[in-house]
């Protein structure tokens, strides 16, 4: 017994120690990143050096080079320059997707966890018929009904994801609901909506920080998707998805123009799932 | 594609197998024909509630189909001509009997549910041909696809988990890294990098892949690589709780090397959560095959969605949706089903 408890605690011991040594340096390449994206968001103007409308097309389809570290497109626009700029674009789809699919999912979990029987039966069931089709085909199914534009790919996003993020929420809200401190506070007799509004609520949607976190890299990526199969925003944005779609065509000549805006928007998802998931193991280890 | 994300399959709760049932060997003797009574039930339910997400998903997708802007027939008229213009009442009244349209819509609804009981999509917008006849030519394309993936992520899942689970903090560090990474690789961009090396660069496979048996595995593997990364994310969980249990202690004790105990003793436990995941894979790599068929140029039903989208043809749209959100729904009944009848103890939950 005693050398089973012994490698238990050892192996304990080694599990914190490779947490404290896994955390930092992925972490804080993850914020430089997020910190580099934010600025590319609010000031281009600071990252780059070149217009992202400077046609030159002596300089088309040029590979990365030290004047173009990301090369140039078909009218020998820096792709670089474009990137950057193309950050806000991206962005403001990715944050309206997530904060939409977010808002929506919290509605609906929190109807089907703590509504009256018969809504919270309704809410649930539809939750559950909504998580049948798959986020990219309900996404789809949007934009056949509205037409591709920059509104209907947040929305579409937004509700393509929502019913991921119902189904967790109202399984954190559920898990709350049969606390100790719920039973608790129902023995003191406090009402039905003071219980929900000081203890349930608080408590179940603490890790929203995290998930929205998370949700906005999925966002950019799903968003990315449908402007990659021409369903998005129109070519002349430099939204990355739409970076994408444009670069496909010179695949075989300049296989960078889809190389690197992907490699940014796997960085930009990575990023995000670091950060959303170091604030949900610390949201965790502080309870 | 994160841990926490909407494309996260459904969460799994391992400890319920855990439970006991605390009756004795007699007890369960005599409870036998109690218990498969019961177990009857418990499936009757399920399959219930299965046909009621079903109904909800063919309602959204009739309503969806109500949705489009503007007056229906003026709508498909454009849409097959490809261009907006004023109709003359005669045009109209031809369309609106072809489709019904003049009924009242509780009568459309009913009769759009009576024609998917049979098999009956409706009818085509742009191509004027039943959607069944038009998605049932692409299907098999699609199918062979997903199934290939699903095989692929499984081999691919197996070995890397077995490999590197529970190894020394390195090697296990270095494997779960490699899980998430590869679960949040976007497809197009994975796709178009397997392109570019085995296809333009090392010439191992077709760039357009067609139909024939080569062409598959690029496309497949673009499929297979994310889902393997998902699905070794909750095996290495179980794997490496199931190298903890007192069999794995025991099976050591009786001499058992490391892969005789990875292999038949920790394998079969930790594959559980990967098995639940079936319905859930299969309608990802459905809904994949979307982008994949759209970088490697191969036919099925994910490259006539996006044309149908693009042509806001509805009832090939919402064809293709319900099809897929019905293979979803019925590959999570069949895994439920087996779990009840194979392991009577989930019937408690």
């Amino acid at each position: 017994m005693t050398a089973i408890d012994a490698r238990a605690s050892g192996s304990d011991l080694r599990q914190a120690l490779a947490r404290l040594s896994r955390l930092p340096w992925g972490l804080y390449l993850a914020i430089a990143f997020a910190v580099l994206l934010l600025v590319a968001v609010v000031a281009p103007e600071l990252l780059t050096v070149h217009s992202p409308t400077a046609v030159d097309y002596s300089a088309a389809l040029k590979p990365p080079s030290f004047a173009h570290p990301f090369g140039t497109d078909e009218s020998g626009r820096g792709l670089y320059t474009r990137v950057v700029w193309g950050a806000r674009d991206s962005l403001t789809i990715g944050v309206g997707a997530a904060l939409l699919g977010v808002a929506a999912a919290l509605l609906l979990g929190s109807v089907a966890a703590l509504a009256v029987k018969p809504a919270a039966l309704v809410a649930d069931r539809f939750i559950e018929i909504l998580f049948t089709f798959p986020s990219l085909l309900l996404a789809l199914l949007l934009i056949a009904i509205m037409g591709p534009s920059a509104g209907t790919e947040v929305l579409a996003v937004g509700i393509g994801t929502a019913p991921g993020y119902a189904r967790m929420i109202r399984g954190q809200i559920l898990g709350a609901k049969n606390a100790g401190y719920v039973e608790a506070a129902t023995a003191l007799g406090h009402s039905r909506w003071r219980i929900v509004r000081a203890h349930i609520l608080p408590n179940a949607l603490r890790p929203l920080v995290a998930v929205f976190a998370l949700s906005i890299g999925q966002s950019i990526v799903w968003a990315s998707s449908l402007s990659f199969l021409g369903l998005g925003v129109a070519p002349p944005a430099s939204e990355w998805g739409a970076l994408l779609d444009a670069g496909r065509e010179y695949l075989v000549q300049a296989p960078w123009l889809v190389v690197i805006p992907g490699l940014v928007i796997v960085a930009v998802a990575l990023s995000a799932t670091t950060i959303g998931r170091h604030i949900q193991s610390r949201l965790e280890k502080g309870e | 594609m994160t841990l926490t994300s909407s494309a996260e399959p459904p969460r799994i709760e391992p400890d319920i197998r855990q439970q006991q049932d605390g009756q004795g060997p007699i007890a369960e003797r005599a409870a036998r024909p109690r218990r498969a009574r019961r177990t009857a039930l418990v499936i009757l339910r399920k399959i219930g509630a299965a046909v009621v997400v079903l109904w909800g998903a063919a309602t959204i997708a009739f309503f969806a189909q109500l949705a489009l802007p503007g007056d229906r027939a003026t709508t498909i008229l454009n849409i097959r001509a490809g261009q907006a213009q004023q109709r003359t009442p005669h045009e109209l009244a031809q369309i609106n009997a072809q489709f019904g349209l003049q009924k009242p819509v509780i009568v459309q609804y009913l009769d759009y549910l009576g024609g998917l009981v049979r098999g009956d999509f409706g009818t085509s917008y742009q191509q004027y041909r039943p959607v069944t006849s038009i998605i049932g030519e692409q299907l098999g394309s699609t199918v062979a696809l997903s199934l290939t993936a699903i095989v692929l992520a499984w081999v691919l899942m197996v070995v890397w988990v077995t490999l590197t689970a529970g190894r020394g903090r390195g090697v296990s560090e270095l494997g779960s890294t490699v899980d998430v990474v590869t679960a949040g690789l976007p497809a197009y961009w994975l796709g178009i990098i397997l392109l570019l090396v085995f296809g333009l660069g090392l010439r191992w496979f077709p760039i357009i892949s067609g139909t024939s048996p080569q062409g598959i595995v690029l496309p497949a593997l673009t499929l297979a690589i994310p889902l393997a990364g998902f699905m070794s994310q909750s095996t290495r969980l179980e794997f490496e709780r199931s190298l903890d249990q007192p069999f794995v202690l025991s099976a050591r004790m009786r001499g058992m090397g490391e892969w005789g105990i990875r292999l038949r003793h920790v394998l079969r436990h930790a594959v559980i959560p990967a098995v639940t995941l079936s319905g859930w894979a299969l309608g990802a790599t459905l809904s994949g095959a979307v982008i994949v068929e759209s970088i490697f140029s191969r036919p099925g039903i994910g490259s006539v969605l996006v044309t149908a989208v693009n042509e806001q043809d509805l009832p090939v749209v919402t064809g293709i949706v319900t099809l897929v959100a019905v293979v979803y729904v019925l590959a999570n009944l069949l895994v439920d089903v087996v779990y009840t009848l194979v392991d009577p103890r989930l019937e408690l939950s």
